[in-house]
């Protein structure tokens, strides 16, 4: 590894200089976890690392109940699962970040670093596009938002400019009679990377009986996360049971569009992205009727 | 909850107490050192180039642009080797043996797996180092690899060496192959075995190739002096053993090499054959400086010494009454890309728990395009565990018979003869399968949908081998006890206390110091369950001739015959005079004025073995939606003859079963279409953390080991023997499936079930 140059920029305008002035030999860094594990190993180089944790602004949480939650991109997971309106409203995304790496890589990693990252088995990325997510990006030419399931481009590759940095992600505020749920499948129970990983939002009417809508996502089934419109529309309008949780998971299987590698083939991933819209609907559909 | 059980026979003063380690202290606050704490002046750091083929000819070597890079002193290939300046007369007999090993350590004509030395650096940084390696350009030329016993078994197969003849049960055969040698163990007449049988079932299993995983890389640093001293620190079970090899490769007397085993983070016979030691070695004689090389997760994954895959048959033939009457057994195991595969203690181990009366054992040793196999717990006794368990396991379920009640008819016991020869004396099988019997886990009924138990026995030799040790008594009464064994798993303490045990003082007034192989005698690997053993047995005898010398001093002092004084738990006493008295700390303060201190030493080479049993009890639970299993419950009993320090004891068992589920469950080399690794860090190489076990219970059954003064019998083997064919059967009991291939990760459980 050869040097590198290192800032810590206190103000996103200072960040976005740093970052313009080195273009795409520049890396933003936030918890560092996927960051210097790729540096160290040859798999990034870099001649500017400009460590973005000084940044108020991207290590904010806050939430408000008409615009929903916003979180600073640097935040780390622990903050999220340790704020009690996240507990309360946004169970989703409590389930992937208590569950990436392990308590001490929550202690650092963030889902800024998540999404911009950009891998295809991101457990955070399937929940914040099945509860309707958008980037918030400022870069030399201003900012712009950004919806979360338009955000990557393929694998480690998004829709960032050179200079740009991921400033915050927005999160609606969660409607009523609404749940969220993500699960991925691991060989092991801890420190692994999904092999498959499913993320659920559904709106139920006041009697908790039909769905008014619902939005689906998978995690390690393709080049980039995948929003399955289709499954999660097909939801729409139709009354609580096995037979719609059935055909939901048939179309998210459908989108599903894996390869075999070390760590699953395609028709263990396909079949698992089926057993898991089956299981984060059911979890999801209980959050939504207060049931747990 | 977990609980532990011990079941003794005899009780001692220090010997079977819970003592606590000398090194704890060190170990927990980081003060230990270990091989990459060695700060040396002048120290350089080197980096090793690999190959990134798992077969390729290497047509060219430029290393000129890393020489000028600014910071590098020195680079090598196996140009520098001695190999390269030797003749095929020069060597005569020992040509094969030397070139394997020299081309082990740097490749000459061909690189033989990914990951493969082709050339190292030696620079002022570790940055440096890495940056310099990158300019050194070789030209490949890339050759199908054979990755599997299978592919390298076929008769058009890619071949390693051109010049590997079959040593065919002692022949060698005219054609070059990647088979490096069959052999075969018969005993009884087969046919009539299988024509009394009125059960015969015949399966074929597959395991993948599994690495120790130990937690501290692989390191070394050498000076070579400019008077031909060589100096090597590293992390090693055997510093004895990489003298030699050193010696061997870099053809230097034995004599001048010096290695100074560090403390050691983990090595399960991965940490047996010299690697980088001849690589630093060679740099720093090359720069006159003092190297360090280290390897990174990814190169010890790539070119340490995983255990093999292997390709086994096992045929049993079975009466009725469930004795086993004949057993065809063919065993194909990878060696890696040089010969050495541990074929043969796995075909040695595969019947050692059973009577068996016809039987026929073939082992047939292939060289693939992998990183060489080393030894890993047990070495080959788990794959042939694997494969002979389960087919007992199917075997029991057809004839609707309780797989303990099966294996206490046929149980091997004393004076049962061996597959290969030796004769039992007496061993704790019996007992062991008793212990499961009676145990509460496998009494009580397992119940739930897509559960099963599993049942395995397991067996390893525990063979001696040379050990040394020496104790000086000190004026305060403690002794200096000096040996070569590197304390892996607890061995300071366990050695230490059969000294005390011997001399008959207290466990904390024995003070161990492991040395360098300057400063003792030969000592072999602490490795094979033998360290308790044999330098546990050195200890004592060198505890004896320290008591002879006491007893004599006592009698000079006393001015009376040697054999009217007698030394009797830790005191000298005379036979008739109960005036004349002294306790052994009496006696050490007297020493230096009359007639100066005393140390006792003794080498042993023990003959016989330990032989030593475990039967494991697992329940397991599958998702039917997933195929991932989650261990429910585990028990292992074992016998360990007598267990010096119980909770060692416990932790080698409970250890080697964590193992054992990694290897069933999920461990695995993962390689793409050319042989290239794709799982080498830890994160994809799947070993269980600490959130996929339950704990594991213990029983430690004591029958004593009649070769061993305190009885011991070894360790820290067996408990890795019985896991995998207890959970694949386990497995095979939830699903309705027989399990035949490992690992039965997710993936292939859940194809097995559709
Ligand atoms: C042991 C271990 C276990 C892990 N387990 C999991 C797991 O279970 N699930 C999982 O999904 N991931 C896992 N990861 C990967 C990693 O922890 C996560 O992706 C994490 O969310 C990354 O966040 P970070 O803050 O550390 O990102 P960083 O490493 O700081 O950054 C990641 C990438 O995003 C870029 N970046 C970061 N912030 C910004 C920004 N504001 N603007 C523009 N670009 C930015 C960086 O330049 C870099 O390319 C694991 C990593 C380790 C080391």
């Amino acid at each position: 590894m050869e040097a590198v140059e290192f800032t810590t920029p206190k103000t996103i305008d200072e960040a976005v200089q740093a970052m313009a002035s080195k273009g795409d030999r520049a890396r933003a860094l936030a918890g560092g976890t996927d960051l210097l594990v790729q540096l160290r190993g040859g798999r990034r180089s870099a001649d500017l690392v400009v460590d973005l944790k000084d940044v108020p602004e991207l290590n904010e949480i806050s939430y408000n109940a008409s615009s929903g939650l916003t979180i600073g991109a640097a935040t780390p997971c622990y903050r999220l699962y340790a704020d009690a309106n996240v507990a309360a409203n946004y169970p989703g995304l409590v389930d992937s970040a208590s569950l990436i790496g392990s308590i001490q890589i929550q202690g650092r990693a963030s889902l800024g670093g998540n999404l911009c990252n950009s891998a295809p088995s991101a457990d955070a990325i399937p929940p914040m596009i099945a509860l309707g997510s958008v980037a918030n990006v400022v870069g030399p030419n201003g900012s712009r938002q950004i919806p979360v399931e338009d955000f990557c481009t393929g694998p480690g590759r998004n829709v960032l400019e050179p200079g740009e940095i991921l400033v915050s992600i927005n999160v609606p505020a969660p409607p009523a009679n609404s749940g969220a749920s993500y699960l991925r499948f691991i060989p092991r129970n801890e420190m692994d990377i999904a092999v498959a990983g499913v993320g659920s939002a559904v709106v139920l009417d006041g009697s908790g009986q039909n769905f008014v809508s619902a939005r689906i996502s998978l995690a390690s089934v393709a080049p980039t996360p995948v929003f399955c419109k289709a499954a999660g529309d097909s939801l729409a309008g139709k009354a609580v049971s096995d037979e719609a949780i059935e055909e939901a998971a048939r179309l998210a299987m459908e989108d599903a569009k894996p390869i075999t590698d070390m760590r699953g083939t395609i028709r263990q991933r396909i079949h698992l992205v089926g057993v898991l819209t089956r299981r984060t609907l059911n979890i999801a559909i209980q959050r939504a009727r207060g049931e747990e | 909850m977990a609980s532990n059980i011990v079941l003794s026979e005899v009780e001692y003063n220090v010997v079977g107490k819970r003592h606590l380690r000398p090194d704890g202290v060190d170990k927990v606050t980081g003060r230990a050192q270990y091989g990459a704490d060695v700060q040396l002046t002048g120290l350089l750091q080197g980096k090793v180039l690999r190959s990134p083929h798992a077969h390729a000819r290497i047509k060219s070597i430029d290393t000129s642009a890393a020489e000028a890079y600014p910071g590098v002193h020195a680079v090598v290939t196996a140009a520098d080797l001695s190999f390269a300046s030797l003749s095929r007369e020069q060597l005569g007999g020992d040509y094969q043996r030397v070139k394997f090993a020299s081309n082990h350590v740097l490749a000459s004509e061909k690189a033989l797996f990914k990951g493969h030395p082709i050339a190292a650096v030696a620079a002022e940084s570790q940055h440096v180092a890495e940056e310099a390696v990158k300019l050194i350009k070789v030209e490949y030329e890339v050759l199908p690899p054979a990755m599997t016993v299978r592919q390298a078994m076929e008769p058009n197969a890619s071949l390693l060496h051109e010049d590997l003849f079959t040593s065919e049960l002692g022949e060698l055969s005219d054609k070059p192959s990647n088979v490096a040698s069959h052999m075969a163990f018969e005993t009884g007449d087969l046919e009539q075995g299988v024509q009394q049988a009125d059960v015969v079932l015949e399966r074929e299993f597959e395991t993948a190739s599994v690495h120790q995983g130990y937690i501290e890389p692989h390191n070394s640093t050498a000076f070579w002096n400019t008077d031909g001293q060589l100096n090597i620190w590293c992390s090693t079970q055997g510093p004895f053993v990489v003298r030699t090899s050193v010696a061997d490769i870099l053809r230097h007397p034995v004599s001048r090499v010096k290695v100074t085993p560090m403390e050691i983070g983990g090595g399960f016979g991965g940490k047996i054959t010299a690697y980088l030691e001849p690589i630093a070695a060679l740099l720093s004689r090359k720069s006159g400086r003092p190297v360090k090389v280290l390897m990174s997760r990814t190169e010890v994954f790539e070119a340490s010494g995983p255990a093999p895959g292997t390709w086994m048959k096992v045929k049993l033939g079975v009466t009725n009454e469930g004795k086993i009457t004949a057993a065809d057994i063919f065993l194909a195991f990878e060696a890696g890309a040089f010969p050495g595969s541990p074929v043969m203690q796995g075909a040695a181990c595969a019947l050692a728990c059973y009577d068996v009366p016809n039987a026929r054992i073939n082992g047939y040793d292939v060289v693939v395009n992998k990183p060489k196999t080393a030894a890993y717990r047990a070495p080959g006794s788990p794959q042939a565990a694997f494969a002979v368990e389960s087919v007992i396991d199917e075997i029991c379920e057809q004839m609707g018979m309780d797989p303990v009640e099966f294996r206490l008819r046929n149980a091997s016991r004393e004076g049962v003869r061996r597959v290969e020869g030796p004769v039992f004396r007496r061993i704790g099988l019996v007992e062991c399968l008793e212990a499961v019997r009676n145990h509460d886990h496998y009494k009580a009924p397992l119940e739930g949908p897509n559960r099963g138990r599993g049942v395995a026995a397991g067996f390893w030799f525990n063979r001696g081998f040379q050990s040394a040790v020496n104790i000086s008594v000190n004026p305060d009464g403690t002794v200096n006890l000096i040996e070569g064994s590197v304390d892996i798993g607890g061995s300071r303490a366990s050695i230490a206390q059969q000294a005390a045990e011997t001399l008959g003082i207290a466990y904390e007034d024995v003070k161990p110091t492991v040395v360098d192989t300057d400063s003792i005698g030969y000592t072999m690997v602490t490795g094979g369950s033998r360290t308790t053993f044999a330098t546990g047995w050195a200890a004592i005898e060198a505890a004896e001739d320290v008591k002879t010398q006491m007893v004599e001093r006592a009698a000079r002092i006393w001015d009376t015959p040697i054999e009217d004084v007698q030394y009797i738990d830790g005191v000298l006493s005379h036979k008739s005079d109960p005036e004349l008295r002294m306790t052994f700390r009496e006696l050490a303060r007297q020493l230096l004025g009359t007639g100066g201190g005393i140390t006792g030493a003794s080498n042993v080479d023990p003959s016989g073995e330990g032989n030593g049993f475990g039967v494991h009890i697992v329940d397991v639970e599958v998702d039917p939606d997933t195929g991932k299993t989650t261990i429910l419950r585990y028990t292992a009993v074992q016998d360990a003859g007598k267990a010096i320090h119980p909770s060692y004891v416990e932790g080698q068992m409970q250890g080697g079963v964590v193992q054992g589920i990694g290897w069933a469950l999920n461990e695995e080399y993962f390689f793409n279409d050319q042989g290239q690794m794709m799982n080498s860090s830890f994160l994809d190489y799947r070993m269980p953390t600490a959130l996929d076990l339950p704990m594991i219970d213990t029983v430690i059954v004591e029958v004593a080991n009649p070769g061993h003064p305190y009885g011991v019998r070894g360790v820290g083997e067996v408990p890795i023997v019985p896991p995998l064919a207890a959970i694949g059967s386990a497995i095979s009991h939830a699903v309705g499936q027989r399990i035949d291939r490992l690992p039965a990760n997710p993936g292939a459980v859940l194809e097995a079930m559709s």
